[in-house]
């Protein structure tokens, strides 16, 4: 039979299971063979909070969105066209994501009576049934018996047979929106490299979902997305999580000092010692510690012995390394500290996003104690801001943290990714070895040896163990200027502060000035944001813009300290919010800082902002 | 592979020593800061000894780094002319393991109190034992919190009276040889501060250790604890309460060298010589590598109390043994790693496994 064959702009797909259905692979290889595509795009998995939580049960449901276009896309996408549902549960979780008039592929099986009993649907009203989805376009399929019929010829268990019915959905859809399946067979071959009959197995499945849309009827269309307009060159997908990784091995390269990496898992961090771990080729040392503050500890000795220094954590573990990245201020030692935002506070919401540990980043630690900040705003971005945050770190001798979050962790976007050649130097500046055995005989013969002594930036050598004649202490205890020694002199106490302060505020001149990323340099309406929100942000701004209003997007990397030029930027317009995924934050350092009248766009449910919601929000801002 | 480098390392280090140590006396490691504790610490005779050892130890005075937590003793690296971090409470351990881990080549000392390593920090102290790193840690144990002026600390006796203790501790001290035993530490052993002859040997001995070296130093805290350990330290007293142990030595004890430990299966059991016929040759013999014996041995803690009979306490090295240590562990990792996959191409890490083309 014949298909209607549609071209579509956008497509927004939410493949939903049980946990144990595969869904998260099943949008992977489904987001690698659209990249491949050439189209752009961004994807969202979304797990169950629950480490097993019951199978067929709601708080089971794993999802993962994938949106892809052949325009600029920014987001995972705010509404679902196709959603994918393999039983009750993944219908019940889910069917708030999909637009009126879009399409649900439902798994029958999943819908019997202990199903629905499990998702807690009424006996007898299944859905599928009762008409209430009657404003969907539904797609019936019994996925598992089709999968159990596929490989009647196997012998495989029917545990195992079961298990490759996510390969039906997947060969399916890739008919639909007529992908070709030479991707999806490479990593079947390679991933069971050692297993031929399950990648067989699996390949068959895949083959015979994508004919089942070509022969069956309950299809009359299929849709292409053609090319993006990208900028040319290779790419590659990414998450944040991995970019990080990346950017670190980067930094270790163009550096040239060897790596540790103390940390403490902890969702949605974990992602990173895993990958930092298997890198060890790249001059990289991973120490999983006994806990968060040993974390920040250990990579505090390693700095002290001259070692790139990283620990990596989320907002819980951030708040217990807190005192020791105080130490690390206070000694003036290169210290990037990881800190993966969640949902917070206390436990929160582990593996769900937000943006709340801001606060925190700038000002939660014992004392005076200023340390620089920086925010990644997309998956790809993770690798060139986790780079910064180690540039800043060595060359301006000071703790650095980089914040990310739960959704630039796990969210991925095709990256062009730079050569290391391009990639800048990273300067260590060590206090070479002196001749003379001694640097101070207790008679002050030898000419002492100031580790507080510091450069026009305020940043001090780093002096390191190992190199002859400079040997001396550092501590936590208040220091005299210079010389380093202990000191409970009034006068000094405040110099020092402002000194540290002097030298934080420093770094403003060796970071980019802030541009304005859409929009105007003055106007009616500026929207500020950082992290994360960048994508929903720049989709919203632009698309307003198209509609002709004045507003304009300014996206703000690095936090502590601001960019010079941001306070003029930001004057220059008549209104200034800050859409922040907190209960803002951002806003009152803005006001602190600038003394502006700034407003806050605030979400808070554990979700990214979607555009609609961001439109809807400025155009009110802009008819007040 | 791994142990090869690092005899390559040792060597260099040793090689570098000599030429550089041979000039260095206790003077040399000095610095040049006042020593301010309480006239009349016992921290000042521990200085002493470590500013006399470190010239023979055959480390060139830049390898040698002094870390430590908070509380009286730890002003400790102040006072040494060498590498030296004070840090923060309880965190010793970790940062000494962040950088020997990163720079294995360092002899690294750690510099704690029974309250920096035993309550605070007592993660840190178990686990630095656990994973045998090369550091040596010094636990000062006075039984009390000297810089908060005065309260109970975990090694304080249950009933002590202290400021925040007016009714007495209810607390169950620690024992730290028998905790470090139980940690798996591999080199386990006990002094006092005076005895300096002896706390001189076994910070020989601890440098000597290959994986975590833990000597416990009796310290008298001379404003807050004045005399805790007085029954061991007095003269008069020491060789009734104290036994010094020897490897390979019968474990004799008492002012005449009249009283002798003797195993009866796995149960000591305090003998006089010369009576009922028990001679040297029927007591129990240390042996340093016995992991059984060293647990008995740690649980020679009994109260000294002058008229029942009880065991002495043990001063000198309990146990120690060789088992593989951390750095060597994760430095054997890596050069494993870039023998199999050669030093990591970062243009191909950052390509990764799939890319596609643009035009």
């Amino acid at each position: 039979m014949s298909h209607k064959h549609q071209i579509q702009e956008e497509v927004t797909i939410r493949f939903a299971g049980d946990s144990g259905d595969g869904m998260q692979l099943t949008g992977s290889l489904f987001t690698n063979t659209t990249a491949l595509e050439g189209n752009d795009l961004r994807t969202l998995p979304e797990f169950p909070a629950e480490i097993r939580a019951p199978a067929g049960t709601v708080p089971g449901v794993s999802s993962f969105q994938l949106h892809f276009g052949s325009k600029e896309i920014m987001t995972p996408g705010d509404i679902v066209d196709v959603l994918v549902v393999m039983n009750a549960a993944a219908l019940k979780a889910n069917l708030k994501f999909l637009k009126g008039g879009g399409i649900i592929i439902a798994n029958t099986s999943g819908f019997d009576k202990r199903n629905l009993g499990l998702a807690k649907y009424e006996r007898d009203d299944n859905p599928l049934e009762n008409g209430s989805l009657e404003d969907y376009t539904v797609v019936e399929i019994d996925i598992t018996k089709l999968t159990r019929e596929s490989l009647s010829d196997f012998d495989m268990s029917t545990k195992d047979v079961d298990r490759s019915k996510n390969m039906f959905v997947l060969g399916l859809l890739y008919w639909m929106f007529e992908r070709p399946l030479d991707s999806t067979i490479d990593f079947l071959n390679k991933k069971f490299k050692d297993k031929p009959q399950v990648a067989e197995a699996n390949i068959k499945v895949l083959k015979d979902g994508y004919h089942y849309g070509e022969t069956t009827e309950e299809f009359t269309s299929r849709y292409a997305v053609e090319q993006a307009s990208i900028e040319p060159g290779t790419y590659r997908n990414v998450t944040g999580n991995k970019a990080t990784v990346l950017g670190l091995a980067a930094a270790t390269k163009r550096s040239g000092l060897e790596l540790f990496f103390g940390s403490y898992p902890i969702t949605p961090a974990s992602d990173i010692l895993h990958g930092v771990s298997a890198l060890k080729h790249f001059g990289m040392k991973t120490f999983q510690a006994e806990d968060e503050i040993a974390a920040v500890t250990s990579a505090i000795g390693a700095a002290f012995g001259g070692r790139l220094a990283i620990t990596s954590s989320s907002g819980p573990g951030v708040a217990l390394k807190g005192e020791a990245i105080g130490l690390a201020m206070m000694l003036e030692l290169p210290l990037v500290i990881l800190n993966i935002q969640r949902a917070g506070p206390s436990t929160g919401m582990p593996t769900k996003t937000e943006q709340a540990d801001l606060m925190q980043a700038m000002y939660g630690r014992n004392g005076e104690s200023p340390i620089a900040v920086v925010a990644p705003r997309s998956p790809a971005d993770c690798f060139h801001m986790v780079f910064e945050a180690c540039r800043i770190a060595v060359e301006h001798m000071i703790p650095v943290i980089f914040l990310s979050d739960g959704y630039l962790a796990n969210g991925s976007e095709p990256w062009k990714f730079p050569q290391s050649e391009d990639l800048a130097e990273i300067k260590a500046r060590f206090e070479p070895a002196r001749n003379g055995s001694s640097s101070s005989n207790g008679d002050g013969s030898a000419e002492k040896f100031l580790p507080y002594v510091r450069d026009e930036n305020y940043v001090r050598p780093w002096a390191v163990p190992g190199t002859a004649g400079i040997e001396h202490r550092v501590g936590g205890l208040e220091k005299e200027d210079l010389t380093g020694d202990v000191s409970y002199d009034p006068d000094n106490h405040e110099k020092m502060v402002k000194m540290r302060e002097a030298k934080c505020d420093k770094i403003a001149d060796f970071i980019p000035l802030q541009e304005v990323d859409n929009g105007t340099e003055n106007g009616k309406l500026a929207v500020v944001g950082w992290g994360s929100t960048y994508g929903a942000l720049r989709t919203a701004v632009h698309e307003l813009r198209q509609e002709g209003k004045d507003v304009s997007h300014i996206h703000v990397q690095y936090l502590n300290p601001f960019p010079k030029n941001l306070e003029y930027l930001l004057k220059g317009y008549d209104k200034v919010m800050v859409a922040e995924i907190n209960n803002g934050q951002l806003v009152k350092i803005i006001r602190d800082k600038f003394m502006i009248p700034a407003e806050g766009i605030n979400k808070i449910q554990g979700r990214p902002f979607g555009v609609a919601e961001l439109k809807e929000r400025i155009t009110a801002a802009l008819e007040d | 592979m791994s142990s090869k480098t690092t005899t390559v390392q040792d060597k260099k280090v040793n090689g570098k020593a000599k030429s550089r140590a041979e000039k260095l006396s206790s003077k040399d490691f000095a610095s040049d800061q006042d020593v301010r504790w309480c006239p009349g610490c016992g921290d000042y005779t521990i200085l002493k000894q470590v500013q006399k050892v470190m010239p023979n130890i055959g480390v060139a005075k830049e390898d040698i780094v002094f870390i430590s937590g908070i509380g009286c003793s730890s002003r400790f690296p102040y006072y040494m002319d060498t590498f030296g971090m004070h840090s923060i409470h309880g965190r010793a351990p970790a940062i000494a393991t962040g950088l020997k881990v990163s720079r294995p080549e360092l002899s690294v000392w750690i510099i704690t109190g029974d309250g920096d390593s035993l309550s605070i920090g007592a993660n840190h102290f178990v686990q630095v034992l656990r994973r045998n790193v090369d550091v040596n840690l010094l636990l000062f144990n006075n039984q009390i919190y000297g810089l908060t002026k005065g309260q109970y600390s975990p090694t304080s006796r249950e009933g002590q009276v202290t400021k925040s203790s007016p009714y007495g501790s209810i607390d169950h001290p620690f024992n730290p040889v028998a905790l470090s035993l139980g940690s798996d530490g591999t080199f386990v052993a006990r002094a006092m501060d005076r005895d300096p002859r002896h706390l001189n040997k076994m910070l020989e001995r601890s440098h000597e250790h290959k994986g975590t070296s833990m000597l416990e130093i009796y310290q008298n805290c001379i404003v807050f604890n004045d005399g805790a350990f007085e029954l061991f330290t007095d003269k008069r007293s020491r060789p009734r309460e104290a036994i010094y142990l020897e490897d390979g030595k019968p474990l004799v004890y008492g002012k005449d060298k009249d009283k002798g430990i003797r195993l009866d299966g796995l149960r000591p059991e305090i003998v006089s010589l010369n009576e009922d016929g028990v001679s040297k040759d029927d007591l129990w013999i240390h042996d340093e590598k016995d992991t059984t014996k060293a647990q008995l041995l740690s649980r020679f803690f009994d109260d000294p109390e002058p008229d029942k009979e009880h065991f002495p306490r043990p001063f000198g090295v309990l146990f120690d043994v060789e088992r593989p240590t951390y750095e060597d562990g994760v430095n054997a990792q890596v050069e494993e790693t870039v023998e199999r996959k050669g030093e990591g191409d970062l243009d191909e890490l950052l390509r990764g496994p799939e890319t596609w083309e643009i035009k």
